[in-house]
């Protein structure tokens, strides 16, 4: 309660942070570290995108796959799936405002989706102010969450039931980018959003689970008049790779109707960690979060009121060789590890710990003719354990493409 | 050519490994001997079409716009019949009462007597009222062959009862008769006594059929109305009203459905019942007398169900009522039982307990003993020969009733 309490002071210190931000960035030089990719870039640095003059650029990208999963013996058999359409609208509409949607069409028609409308308007490279449906700066994937930019069909575990990936909502804020030396750039999001809503708990999943307190309606109002904040800082090396840190926080449930209380404030707090390092030819990228979430205390245990999460990928490319018309084809070896503990903590009852959890081991080979397009063959091994301890083991196959347009 | 040669030998060898040895690289199943679920195995496809269905509204978890609560126990029937065996201790709920010169009081306008410990957001979860001065914690039973006992005719259920101890064996089992819901569908297997219905399932023996049972999980576990229930549960320790769920919450369909799910799920399997030991355990479990109560053999009567129809079965259980003695005697009871009586547990199943639970092994009413042999110590009352019995015996013997109840 703490931050909606100060909104104002927030805002001097974030315009004061700014400044100086800024002045630092005026010392630097930045002509080498222009084109030196962070994760913040991401959004805007999607191959449809070709030329930033003022135009106006459609684009997307399209994920398909095959699935055989059999759990505990029982399998559902082989099934191929559209996982993902979705449309890129670009603009530069002048020198220092830009405009970006992504529509998405996931599963076909059974979820579409505005999932990104935000505009920009650029002081400076180390200020700009960005309104509209944007994506929420938490952990790496959020950010970074195209299908055709990963080595594995399904997304992080942690980055979709810890991290609700993909998190956009409404808001506004300011970001910026500032360079120090000639290898380093270090990037800032911060901006107030809409926020999370009361799905996050009773939910028809049975758990605490962020990804149901998502809006799915962008254009609607907040729920409770209590915007959530959420920011990051990063740090990128020119060689060896980035790592951020970020944070989302906000009030989850309706604790007003009428204007008139009818419960207590409710918080969900994520913190995240991400990283994304170059050693040698091996890249290693991942994430970790961590969520706190104020669950009544009468639904403690059904409810968890902290959840972990952490995934890592070993990308290996084994050669790169000419196939077909493609001159620079690239061959990788994959390597994933997934955690994710939906409900931290013990039973009153009996002291034992408190399961929900799921680990998981992905290995895959990907083929990239070019680095926007990819072909995907993925075994994984997941170990699921229920609330009370029971396991069964997920095995299963997919091969799949993923690609720009 | 040759990077490109090696690229079609890995890409090969990679799709190879994973089409061709499927075997090695897919979760392999459970034995069957070694699962509580799972339907009967020769119901007719239409029979396992209902079944799946039924299995869906068991699993399914109500959420506040599905019209959980608003106080509640738990959000799904699975939630507390884990994999349909016995349940967790964090999901044993508490039922309590007062008992006053004798006389038990349910405390209803007090919210007994169950206790509703948890609440949607913004509504008070039930708290244990300072009238209450018995209380008794329940532990989610094992769900499975429970069509099997649902199909007993009421003279089975007569023909083993003796309340009156009449062939003097020291044991003395009687029916729980009690007066059926307006929905309740007599057939005829049922024998009513002065407009009341023997009753078999529940630990108190307080349900008569499968459809009962339900409809009081659904709206006294889960805080859901139904066309049979249609009013929904409230906080009466509060000034909250119901939930914003339109009632009922759900259809009679629903209840149907998951009955049948009930009705139709499987026995639990036997294990080494051909292991020498075993044999020996029971041989030597009826001579002590357990299986005075704990009845091998049962036969159902008719039923629509092909599977169910005049079929024996093995649930060690009599389904009747017994004093088990002040080692269970809570002070808490239901309908006409005493508090010292519960229904005789049907032990099949026994040996799988740690399946369903995380291997957090917890046997008798409210999970109190941890380890069969515990459960034996707490057997007092009609069982209190039996288990002296037991208990003189060698620990060899000992062991192989063990094993044989592990068997089961």
């Amino acid at each position: 309660m703490f931050f909606y309490r100060n909104y104002m002071r927030y805002i001097y210190l974030l315009a004061l942070l700014a400044v100086m931000l800024f002045s630092v960035n005026l010392f630097a030089n930045t002509d080498s570290l222009q084109n030196i990719r962070t994760t913040q870039d991401a959004v805007y640095r999607r191959p449809f995108i070709g030329n930033l003059g003022n135009s106006t650029s459609i684009g997307g990208y399209a994920e398909a796959n095959t699935n055989y999963f059999s759990q505990s013996g029982v399998s559902e058999g082989f099934s191929m799936e559209m996982r993902r359409f979705n449309l890129f609208v670009y603009s530069s509409i002048s020198s220092r405002i830009k405009l970006l949607a992504e529509l998405e069409f996931e599963h076909g028609t059974e979820e579409i989706a505005l999932e990104t409308a935000m505009l920009d308007f650029e002081i400076d490279p180390a200020l700009v102010f960005r309104g509209g449906i944007i994506l929420a700066p938490i952990g790496g994937f959020n950010q970074k969450h195209d299908s055709p930019l990963y080595e594995f069909i399904d997304r992080p575990m942690v980055s979709t039931q810890i991290i609700p990936a993909t998190l956009s909502e409404m808001g506004f804020g300011v970001n910026g980018k500032l360079f120090f030396g000639e290898s380093f750039i270090a990037t800032y999001d911060a901006y107030l959003v809409n926020g999370l809503r009361d799905g996050i708990i009773l939910n028809s999943d049975g758990r605490t689970l962020l990804r149901r307190g998502r809006v799915m309606e962008m254009f609607e109002e907040s729920h409770n008049g209590v915007p959530s904040v959420t920011g990051k800082i990063a740090l990128r090396h020119r060689q060896y790779g980035e790592i951020g840190i970020s944070a989302y926080r906000g009030i989850y449930n309706s604790f007003r109707k009428e204007g008139i209380d009818v419960d207590e404030r409710r918080a969900v707090l994520i913190t995240a960690l991400d990283y994304s390092l170059a050693i040698s030819s091996i890249t290693i990228q991942g994430e970790v979060a961590m969520n706190t979430i104020d669950v009544p205390a009468n639904l403690k245990e059904i409810n968890g009121s902290k959840q972990l999460g952490f995934y890592t990928d070993v990308i290996f490319p084994v050669t790169t060789f000419t196939m077909l018309d493609y001159a620079n084809t690239v061959l990788n070896l994959n390597a994933r590890i997934d955690y994710i503990d939906y409900n931290i903590g013990t039973f009153a009852a009996t002291g034992g710990n408190i399961g929900d959890e799921v680990t998981a081991l992905s290995f895959g080979v990907s083929l990239r003719p070019t680095t926007t397009s990819v072909f995907r063959v993925n075994y994984r091994n997941s170990n699921i354990v229920d609330i009370v301890g029971n396991s069964v083991v997920n095995k299963g196959i997919q091969f799949g493409f993923a690609t720009y347009f | 050519m040759k990077k490109f040669d090696c690229f079609i030998t890995l890409v090969g060898l990679v799709l190879g490994l994973s089409f061709t040895s499927c075997d090695t690289f897919i979760s392999t199943s459970i034995s069957d001997d070694e699962a509580l679920d799972g339907p009967i195995a020769t119901l007719s496809g239409a029979e396992t079409g209902r079944h799946i269905i039924g299995d869906e509204e068991f699993s399914k978890v109500y959420s506040i716009s599905d019209g959980l609560g608003p106080i509640f126990n738990a959000a799904s029937c699975e939630a507390c019949h884990i994999a349909d065996g016995r349940g967790h201790a964090f999901t044993t709920f508490t039922r309590f009462g007062r008992v006053e010169n004798g006389v038990f009081d349910a405390l209803q306008d007090f919210g007994g007597p169950q206790l509703q410990d948890k609440s949607l957001p913004g509504f008070s979860a039930e708290f244990l009222p300072a009238l209450a001065n018995v209380h008794s914690g329940f532990m989610a039973p094992a769900v499975t062959g429970l069509g099997y006992v649902e199909a007993l005719d009421d003279s089975t259920l007569m023909r083993l009862a003796d309340p009156e101890d009449a062939n003097k064996d020291g044991i003395s089992g009687r029916l729980n008769y009690v007066i059926p819901p307006e929905f309740f569908k007599p057939g005829s297997k049922h024998v009513p006594v002065n407009g009341k219905y023997i009753a078999r399932f529940g630990r108190k023996a307080m349900a008569i059929d499968l459809v009962h049972q339900s409809v009081n999980a659904f709206f006294n576990d889960m805080g859901i109305s139904s066309e049979y229930h249609p009013q929904d549960i409230r906080n009466v320790q509060s000034s909250d009203v119901t939930d914003n769920a339109n009632d009922p919450e759900i259809s009679a369909k629903v209840v149907e459905d998951v009955a049948f799910y009930l009705r139709t799920l499987k026995v639990p399997p036997r294990r080494n019942s051909n292991d020498a030991d075993v044999i020996e355990g029971e041989k030597a479990f009826l001579q002590v007398g357990c299986g005075n109560c704990h009845v091998q053999t049962l036969k159902t009567g008719m039923s629509a169900i092909g599977s169910l129809h005049k079929v024996e079965f093995h649930p060690y259980s009599d389904f009747l009522l017994h004093d088990m003695g002040s080692e269970l005697n809570d002070g808490y009871t239901e309908g006409d039982a005493l508090s010292s009586e519960w229904r005789t547990t049907p032990l099949w199943g026994i040996g799988l307990a740690h399946v369903s639970n995380g291997g957090a092994i917890a046997f008798l009413h409210d999970g109190r003993a941890k380890t069969i042999r515990q459960a034996i110590d707490y057997h007092g009352g009609e069982a209190a020969d039996s288990r002296s019995k037991f208990k003189a015996l060698n620990a060899i013997l000992q062991d192989k009733i063990l094993k044989f109840l592990q068997s089961l």
